[in-house]
């Protein structure tokens, strides 16, 4: 298998038909990620970028072109990509424990004895620094807790590929800090592929191995991509005088806010 | 140099002392607003009780009032000391038998109690069930859409002839009524709960790629429980208000049939006893039933 091309997105066109007529979100989207790598999608929002990614997931279906995951063309969810989302979507009747354990139970149950998903979904619980909140409910931890809770459930099927639809978006900026560099462990240690949409200029310079820019919507495609070269592991404070990476801050601010003005103000 | 010391010492436990003085004042300062604080707690808590006790206290010693003006008048009407002095009689022994018409007001509200049960329970077995069906299954849902829509408004006592016409009894027929009375708000409770599952929920259905069973124990129930429970408890509330108008047409043992048969014996406190007991039996089960419900809610995702 061709290892470049992992997710392979060909000439995908997203139109949806709504009450209040067709809505054009995505035109001529071409994207190939490599096996491992760590690409981030950004954009103002309503640009689309979660719209792409939910077709990564196969949440939603294209209305023309192709996708495909390890050259099989993904027809739908599956474990193999799992999602963080945004505003983790954990069952509140559920133990965190419990959370993790039903992914887990789906993906390894018919293969493994309960002993074994049973220390898969401690590992998962250790793997995000969670021990202690096994018992616990998602209405007794933090934001912050809530969303590595989320993202072991992803980690603990063994995806292949890790969505996260903004996944720090609605934590401060310390516990937002803290997960980056968790997170930049974690797939530094599981080598997983990773397609994740944010916001946050740093955050994607941070984490990313490309930075995918979307243009303003409706009609949204892929403006410019910027590759990082910065070498892993990355330190944010060593980072934060290094010309590069004021660079590539700078090229990604430039499309933002120079070629892609938000579209409020071009309405203003 | 020990006298030396010795004032020395003295001045510095002068200084302790003053030392223990300037420490204790602030100290004290903060307190003051802590009392304050308390007394304004304990004004609160006052209100409180107020609001929680003796405002309805006095509601009641109202009407009781309104009750006793009513009496004065009127020599039908007994007054509020009479019937209080008539259910100490009935609640002193409230499980007699004395013939299958003349049993004590216990007997008749648990015969209640039970056909509610029955009826009730049977609609739940059904209707939840079927609320499920008609929430998930878009074409279930539309067929039986206008069917529930058309029936919903019709009293449960309309059914009441169709019961004993089919039963050829008055028991099950009451029995019945109270089965077509619970059944729609649980159908339709049951419903819109499945149908109001977070999209997010079922978003991770998908990515986890859960069995429909799975759905079912894990997000579907968990997530409509709250709107099942309430379903629940509207139905038992108009069950518990049908019953009484059941058993006054269908007779035999029951509460509505004992109040009817106090008003042909034209024993007026029995009248009044009666609808007490029926207000407060209710009062109990939608109480239990709210317990019930606070029981299983959980927070829901904010999206």
């Amino acid at each position: 298998m061709d290892e470049s091309r992992f997710i392979d997105i060909e000439g995908v066109e997203m139109v949806f038909h709504t009450k209040k007529g067709v809505f054009h979100a995505l035109r001529e989207i071409d994207l190939k990620v490599a096996k491992g790598e760590f690409i981030t999608l950004i954009g103002h929002s309503g640009c689309g970028k979660s719209t792409l990614l939910n077709l990564i997931a196969g949440l939603l279906q294209p209305s023309d072109g192709v996708l495909l995951c390890a050259n099989r063309e993904i027809a739908g969810p599956s474990p193999e990509r799992s999602v963080v989302f945004q505003n983790h979507s954990l069952l509140p009747w559920l133990t965190c424990y419990e959370n993790i354990y039903l992914g887990v139970e789906r993906v390894f149950g018919k293969a493994e004895s309960k002993a074994q998903l049973r220390e898969r979904t401690l590992q998962a619980l250790a793997l995000v620094g969670l021990t202690h909140a096994e018992t616990k409910r998602p209405n007794e931890i933090s934001g912050g807790m809530k969303q590595r809770v989320g993202i072991a459930r992803a980690l603990a099927m063994e995806p292949k590929v890790l969505l996260m639809d903004e996944p720090f978006g609605a934590l401060d900026a310390l516990t937002r800090a803290h997960l980056q560099d968790e997170l930049l462990k974690i797939v530094a240690a599981t080598k997983s592929t990773v397609v994740m949409v944010t916001h946050d200029v740093d955050e994607a310079v941070l984490l990313s191995d490309r930075i995918v820019m979307m243009t303003n919507g409706p009609a949204a495609t892929i403006g410019e991509i910027v590759e990082v070269q910065l070498d892993r592991p990355r330190d944010r404070v060593a980072l934060a005088a290094d010309a590069r990476y004021m660079e590539y801050r700078t090229a990604v601010l430039e499309f933002l806010y120079r070629k892609q003005a938000h579209p409020a103000k071009e309405a203003a | 140099m020990n006298a030396m010391l010795k004032p020395d010492d003295g001045a510095t436990a002068l200084a302790a002392d003053a030392a223990n003085v300037t420490e204790a004042a602030p100290a004290r300062r903060p307190r003051r607003p802590l009392a304050a604080n308390s007394t304004a707690r304990v004004r609160r808590q006052v209100s409180a009780t107020v609001m929680k006790i003796i405002a309805p206290l006095v509601g009641a010693a109202l009407l009781v009032a309104v009750w006793q003006l009513i009496t004065v008048n009127n020599s039908t009407f007994p007054t509020p000391a009479a019937t209080l002095a008539e259910a100490v009689k009935l609640f002193s022994d409230p499980f007699y038998r004395n013939s299958p018409n003349d049993q004590g007001i216990g007997w008749n509200l648990l015969a209640s109690l039970q056909r509610v049960g029955v009826g009730f329970g049977l609609a739940a077995l059904i209707g939840i069930p079927l609320g499920f069906l008609i929430g998930r299954v878009q074409f279930v849902g539309s067929m039986f859409g206008p069917i529930i829509s058309l029936l919903k408004p019709v009293s449960p006592l309309a059914w009441l002839p169709i019961g004993l016409l089919v039963f050829k009894s008055a028991n099950p027929a009451a029995i019945w009524s109270i089965f077509i009375c619970s059944i729609w708000p649980m159908i339709i409770n049951t419903a819109v709960g499945v149908q109001r599952v977070p999209q997010d929920y079922m978003n991770v259905a998908r990515v986890l790629n859960l069995s429909e069973w799975k759905v079912l124990t894990k997000i579907l129930l968990p997530s409509a429980l709250p709107y099942i429970l309430t379903g629940v408890r509207l139905s038992i509330g108009t069950a518990w208000l049908v019953i009484v108008a059941a058993e006054m047409l269908t007779g035999g043992v029951g509460i509505g049939f004992w109040l009817w048969d106090e008003w042909n014996n034209l024993n007026v406190p029995h009248i009044i006893i009666a609808i007490v007991s029926i207000g407060l039996v209710g009062l109990l089960l939608e109480q239990a039933l709210m317990a019930l419900a606070r029981a299983f809610t959980y927070e829901q995702v904010s999206n």
